[in-house]
């Protein structure tokens, strides 16, 4: 009888546990609420960092790097922006590809970051359903001139991170990936992969170079 | 005069063979490279685009920087604006005969506040009040009668359009009250220094666009194209589905 005792109580445990580790997962930011947060606290570490209002891009390049690009599905990115050309790349073309393009993205962004002075962001009402595993998170920066509309495309991580990951950005109807697609595509029809690299290289070094 | 006849004709066939020759090599040129159907001028565009960069760096960007720097902020804000006002009159006019009632009602009620409250325009109160801008004109209104965007095309000091804004412009004058004014010194600068309101407006954007490109070119195509389409639907347009890498 102590057996049984045992047992129950051990069942009721694993349930108990079980329910807990349930609880954790739906306890997984809104994506609107994690986009808000990520979006305020960038904003908000520029506004208060005098190097970084003027024009230290090193220390934002550094802000992207390691307050945004953890929250950014960057594989997914550069496969995406490469094509069918991807899976006949080796895993070094990949690596080398993945590397370039993210140092490409890091230094863009952080470029138009160095430009904020007092915006706001205000997250628009998000329209997905709750089963959604990728949907679209629509913002806008508000502040100096014509409001700029900045959205994401999000993808369900779940128990990863924040829950969600960052693999699309639209700025004023331009999608990232969809405009580098064709860039890159460009670059591989003449010179192939490897001449893709050299290019990433290439336009990498005469950006750091404008420092 | 039987001989300069013949030199005359030799010189003529010989251009005209240059020229098809040519014509040949611009178009096999363009075949070879992955043509962008809706780019069918693509070599043509590409040598116009080189053009205006060339154009921009010497002479306009200069210009532009050099205004930003003498001129006070508040003042350039006070330009911008005034333009704004002006631009707000005809997108309320394009608002309205495409429908779009939040949009006209938006931007005519901009033009009112900032035309009184604004000084002329010249402070921008609607946007203090949040009363959201609604750019459109002629070319927009067209594509939302259905007309399709056409080819793209770069005109020379102007930039890149799709034939549709071109064939558009016409009516874009019309619908610009600095075109009204009739003393012709003020109405030329007056039409100067929205170029270069405009033009400083995109010094920073224009910056990002270079580091960010590997084909300054392309990269400006498509995001002109993408644009237009954002516009056309209000930002809500069909989505297209992703391929998976």
């Amino acid at each position: 009888m102590n057996r049984q005792i045992f047992f129950r109580q051990w069942v009721l445990l694993m349930l108990a546990s079980m329910l807990c580790m349930g609880r954790a997962w739906a306890d997984d930011e809104a994506p609107d609420a994690f986009i808000k947060r990520v979006s305020v606290d960038v904003l908000d570490t520029i506004k208060a960092d005098k190097a970084m209002r003027n024009g230290d891009i090193g220390r934002i390049v550094n802000l992207v790097d390691t307050r945004i690009m953890p929250h950014v599905d960057f594989q997914r990115m550069t496969a995406s922006a490469v094509g069918p050309g991807w899976r006949q790349a080796t895993p070094e073309q990949q690596k080398r590809l993945q590397d370039e393009f993210k140092i490409l993205l890091v230094r863009t962004y952080a470029g138009a970051l160095s430009q904020v002075s007092d915006q706001v962001v205000v997250i628009k009402p998000l329209r997905a359903s709750p089963e959604d595993k990728e949907l679209v998170v629509k913002t806008e920066v508000r502040g100096g001139g014509d409001p700029i509309q900045l959205d994401y495309r999000l993808e369900k991580t779940p128990g990863q991170g924040s829950g969600w990951r960052i693999y699309n950005l639209n700025v004023l109807g331009v999608w990232l990936v969809e405009t580098y697609k064709s860039q890159f595509a460009q670059e591989i029809n003449a010179k192939g992969i490897d001449g893709l690299i050299e290019s990433l290289a290439a336009r990498n070094k005469t950006n750091s170079k404008k420092v | 005069m039987d001989r300069v006849g013949l030199r005359v004709k030799n010189h003529m066939a010989r251009t005209a063979m240059g020229a098809v020759a040519g014509l040949l090599c611009l178009s096999s040129h363009a075949l070879a490279a992955q043509a962008d159907p809706r780019d069918p001028f693509e070599s043509f565009n590409r040598s116009v685009y080189s053009f205006n960069d060339s154009l921009d760096r010497a002479l306009i960007k200069p210009v532009a920087t050099a205004y930003i720097k003498v001129t006070p902020h508040w003042m350039r804000k006070g330009v911008t604006n005034f333009f704004g006002n002006v631009g707000d009159v005809w997108y309320a006019i394009n608002n309205a005969i495409t429908l779009k009632r939040q949009a006209t009602g938006d931007s005519v009620g901009r033009v009112m506040i900032n035309s009184t409250v604004g000084l002329l325009g010249f402070i921008d109160v609607a946007s203090d009040m949040n009363i959201e801008k609604h750019p459109a004109d002629f070319g927009l209104t067209l594509g939302r009668w259905g007309m399709g965007p056409g080819p793209y095309v770069v005109v020379p000091v102007l930039g890149p359009y799709t034939l549709r804004e071109v064939v558009a412009w016409p009516v874009d004058y019309t619908g610009n009250l600095v075109s009204y004014v009739h003393d012709i010194p003020t109405r030329d600068g007056l039409t100067l220094l929205s170029a270069l309101d405009l033009r400083a407006s995109y010094l920073k954007a224009g910056e990002v666009i270079d580091g960010a490109a590997l084909d300054a070119y392309s990269f400006t195509r498509d995001s002109y194209f993408q644009r237009q389409r954002y516009r056309l639907y209000d930002g809500e347009e069909p989505e297209s589905p992703e391929p998976a890498p």
